[in-house]
């Protein structure tokens, strides 16, 4: 364990910020579609709250938070609900995509702003899935704890 | 070599720095970009046809969507190869 990982200030602030720049993070994915903000710049945010805690608190500690069972199944599953609003989309009756022809609402402009708000919920899950396991995947291996910190 | 790279970096960068005086100015009504014909449609009917007020976002995701979807499936595809090629699996 290196200096800046016992710190008690800065594991402290760690444990403090990692919320808020989740919370951060899922205000940039649901503000994607009326301003700056949306699925890649959210997911990398919480990716990087997430490896954030994983620096300062240990890979092992971090796998707990996000094991890599739940990254594959995240990294899927944000794809999986992208492809499946767009196949939605030609089940009822529109092409590809084509939102407005999803008969929920009665005005189709409203409807395509939530499917894009799913869409980019979809993003936002992949990409954080990603950048978690790729910092996982690229971190050295940890030294085994010694038993006299035990 | 560390010279030879800093030779690389300060060319790259004067080179970017010299192009970079080429861009039309922010907001300029002249600029290529403006003047494309898709611009005006996609300023008049992006809101009423995509619902968001954010006309990258509509471009994004409703214009371009079979686009992103392809963006985002080169970043799964990126994740699981590394996934595949690096992760150290419990011995």
């Amino acid at each position: 364990m290196s200096g800046i990982q016992e710190s008690v200030i800065i594991r402290t602030v760690v444990r403090i910020m990692v919320p808020f720049i989740q919370l951060f993070a899922l205000y940039v994915i649901m503000h994607g579609a009326s301003g700056p903000g949306g699925g890649f710049q959210g997911g990398v945010i919480f990716g990087a709250a997430i490896i954030l805690y994983a620096m300062i608190f240990g890979i092992s500690e971090g796998k707990k938070k996000m094991s890599d069972a739940l990254d594959k199944i995240l990294a899927s599953t944000g794809l999986a609900i992208y492809a499946a609003t767009g196949l939605a989309c030609i089940v009822c009756g529109g092409m590809f995509l084509q939102y407005n022809a999803v008969p929920l609402l009665p005005d189709p402009a409203i409807v395509s702003k939530y499917l894009i708000d799913l869409v980019e919920i979809g993003i936002g899950i992949t990409v954080l899935a990603v950048m978690i396991s790729l910092f996982f995947d690229v971190s050295p291996p940890e030294p085994e704890p010694k038993e006299a910190e035990e | 070599m560390k010279t030879l790279a800093l030779f690389v970096v300060v060319i790259t960068g004067a080179m970017l720095i010299y192009a970079g005086q080429g861009l039309p100015a922010f907001g300029d009504i002249d600029s290529p970009a403006y003047q494309a014909p898709m611009t005006q449609y996609f300023i008049e009917n992006s809101l009423s046809e995509s619902g968001v007020t954010n006309i990258v976002t509509a471009l994004l995701a409703s214009y371009r969507g079979y686009d992103t979807l392809g963006e985002t499936a080169v970043i799964f595809t990126a994740g699981m190869a590394v996934m595949l090629l690096l992760r150290r699996r419990e011995t």
